[in-house]
């Protein structure tokens, strides 16, 4: 069970992330979760938004110029309380794959935060995890959020 | 350093000194040799006079010499390795190379004859700058296929001085066997010297009391008079220019005196001329234009109005330092589009072709130089593409890492490969401007 998530390069220059949470905004587009990767050299935004806006997203996006992909990340449910992603990372380690980012969402669902990741080897890992008892988001709940 | 009149040493005044007729009559024999033998032992050479309709008995003087046909960088590329080799392979006993224009690179065979000239003419350039038997030269030129490194080795050997063959890198090193073993005299790059100049600062070392450097001869790159200024204030030296090119023999085809007015040109083993470079036609002393040589005494790869695409000035008076050889100003500018970056020739043509050799990547590009430290540095702006953007960060620098060791393999320079948005790079009909230089030259 995946999520979308669509990336966005970013050019090391000042201004890059405000046109395009601008462009965004602009087309309606409503941003549920964002992190931010930054190296000396580029960035790369990565967003999750509801199922049926992920196609007119990077339809903007592309217009404008940006370079934009869609890919599948995992969405899991940990209790909002201290060492709730604690717990989650330990599954993780239990099952031998590892973290290559993460994120938390920005809407909050009570004693609940949803967590955004990407793993190695993501087919198998999201078995494992399902098995462990991780409670995993689908994108149908995710656009009903 | 001081203005005082100073004296003068000079490795072969009889060369060097003589009269500009007794000159021009020995480099008219050289080159009715030189022609002979090149018509005779290199096919493309022999062509190329064929469909001009010149023969070798055509050139009797150095006034023929505007009736030969011209050669240039991209024959040395075409004919790689041997094609233009006008010996037998086995009386080669020398490679000496850099990179082409396109990534390809280029080599020049040397005989022991042409060793032996190469020799001399790096004598008579260190020399010139005030270098003796007596003194310990630091050659940190890199030493191998790169000729700056052998070249100013042999010239000093030549002259019997003691040689620090350091090669280029590991600047404390550099500068511990400086103090240490009293160098007098240093070759490298201008850039290089003025960044060793500012660690030997740093380090609290006053050049003027810890260490016993005198004078360096500098080349491999462009450098302006202010540069001069700045080497000769921070070290207490005296900082003279040089100039070569590989596929002439390397560093010495000119150097400057103590007077520091112009490069004096070993004439009597090539010859200089000035063209226009959009219509190849002679131009007289005094006019500025594109430099060309014809090599006279070259054996193992002679090279025949060699069109090298600096762009100076020639002076035949002659020098205060006595010698009578003309004198070529600092190159002003470049016909082509080539670069020097730490000493090394970049072509955009080479960034290019690596970069339409790596998958996925856009073939647009912008190159930004600049000059950070003293040192040369270059930046290579690639536009992201779908094919090359990930939602990790580890895979897109993996495509930025490849993109910078391939550049390094086939340029031979380190360079900061940047990452732009698609399409921010301008496109322009015909002739896309691809570099940026902001260096002050």
């Amino acid at each position: 069970m995946f999520i979308k998530q669509i990336s966005v390069f970013l050019e090391n220059r000042q201004g890059t992330l405000r046109e395009l949470t601008h462009l965004l905004g602009a087309s309606g587009i409503d941003l549920m979760a964002l992190s931010l990767a930054d190296t000396q050299n580029f960035g790369i935004v990565r967003i999750i938004v509801a199922d049926n806006q992920v196609d007119p997203a990077l339809r903007v996006l592309r217009a404008s110029g940006f370079t934009a992909r869609v890919n599948n990340v995992i969405c899991a449910e940990v209790e909002d309380r201290p060492l709730g992603l604690n717990a989650l990372l330990e599954t993780i380690d239990a099952i031998g794959v590892s973290v290559e980012y993460l994120y938390s969402f920005l809407r909050a669902t009570g004693e609940r935060a949803l967590i955004i990741l990407r793993l190695s080897e993501q087919d198998e890992s999201v078995k494992k995890l399902a098995e462990k008892g991780v409670k995993l988001v689908s994108q149908q709940e995710i656009d009903n959020l | 350093m001081s203005e005082t009149k100073r004296e003068h040493k000079i490795w072969n005044p009889t060369m060097e000194c003589m009269s500009r007729d007794e000159r021009a009559h020995l480099q008219s024999e050289r080159l009715v040799k030189t022609v002979r033998h090149e018509y005779d032992n290199v096919p493309m050479y022999r062509a190329r006079m064929d469909a001009k309709g010149v023969k070798p008995e055509d050139i009797r003087s150095i006034e023929d010499l505007k009736y030969l046909p011209f050669m240039e960088k991209t024959d040395l590329r075409d004919e790689f390795p041997f094609g233009l080799l006008a010996v037998p392979k086995r009386d080669i006993v020398r490679i000496q190379g850099s990179s082409g224009t396109t990534g390809h690179p280029i080599v020049s065979g040397y005989t022991r004859g042409d060793l032996d000239v190469w020799s001399e003419v790096m004598a008579r350039t260190l020399t010139a700058a005030g270098c003796g038997p007596d003194d310990i030269v630091q050659v940190s030129y890199g030493l191998g296929l790169f000729t700056g490194g052998f070249g100013a080795y042999q010239g000093a050997d030549r002259i019997g001085a003691m040689v620090v063959p350091m090669s280029s890198g590991n600047t404390q090193r550099q500068i511990m066997m400086m103090k240490e073993l009293g160098v007098t005299m240093i070759c490298c790059t201008p850039s290089y010297v003025t960044y060793l100049g500012e660690t030997i600062r740093e380090m609290g070392i006053d050049p003027k009391k810890d260490l016993k450097l005198k004078a360096g001869c500098f080349g491999a790159e462009p450098w302006t008079e202010e540069m001069r200024y700045h080497i000769e204030e921070l070290l207490g030296i005296d900082a003279c220019d040089i100039y070569g090119l590989t596929e002439i023999c390397g560093p010495g085809v000119s150097f400057a005196c103590l007077e520091k007015d112009g490069m004096h040109i070993n004439e009597d083993h090539v010859i200089a001329e000035i063209i226009n470079p959009a219509t190849g036609e002679q131009l007289p002393y005094g006019q500025s234009g594109e430099l060309v040589f014809t090599t006279i005494t070259k054996e193992g790869m002679p090279m025949l109005r060699y069109r090298t695409h600096d762009i100076c000035t020639l002076n035949p008076a002659p020098c205060a330092c006595g010698r009578t050889t003309v004198r070529m100003t600092r190159i002003t500018g470049r016909t082509d589009d080539m670069l020097i970056i730490r000493g090394v020739n970049v072509f955009p043509s080479q960034i290019e072709s690596v970069l339409v050799g790596v998958e996925g990547v856009a073939p647009h590009y912008m190159l930004i130089v600049d000059r950070v430290n003293s040192s040369d540095t270059l930046e290579v702006q690639v536009e992201m593409t779908d094919e090359m953007f990930s939602d990790t960060v580890s895979h897109i620098e993996q495509v930025r890492k490849r993109i910078t060791d391939q550049i390094k393999s086939v340029v031979g320079i380190s360079t900061n490969v940047k990452l732009v948005a698609p399409k921010s790079i301008p496109r322009s009909e015909g002739k896309a401007k691809r570099v940026i230089d902001h260096r002050k030259l």
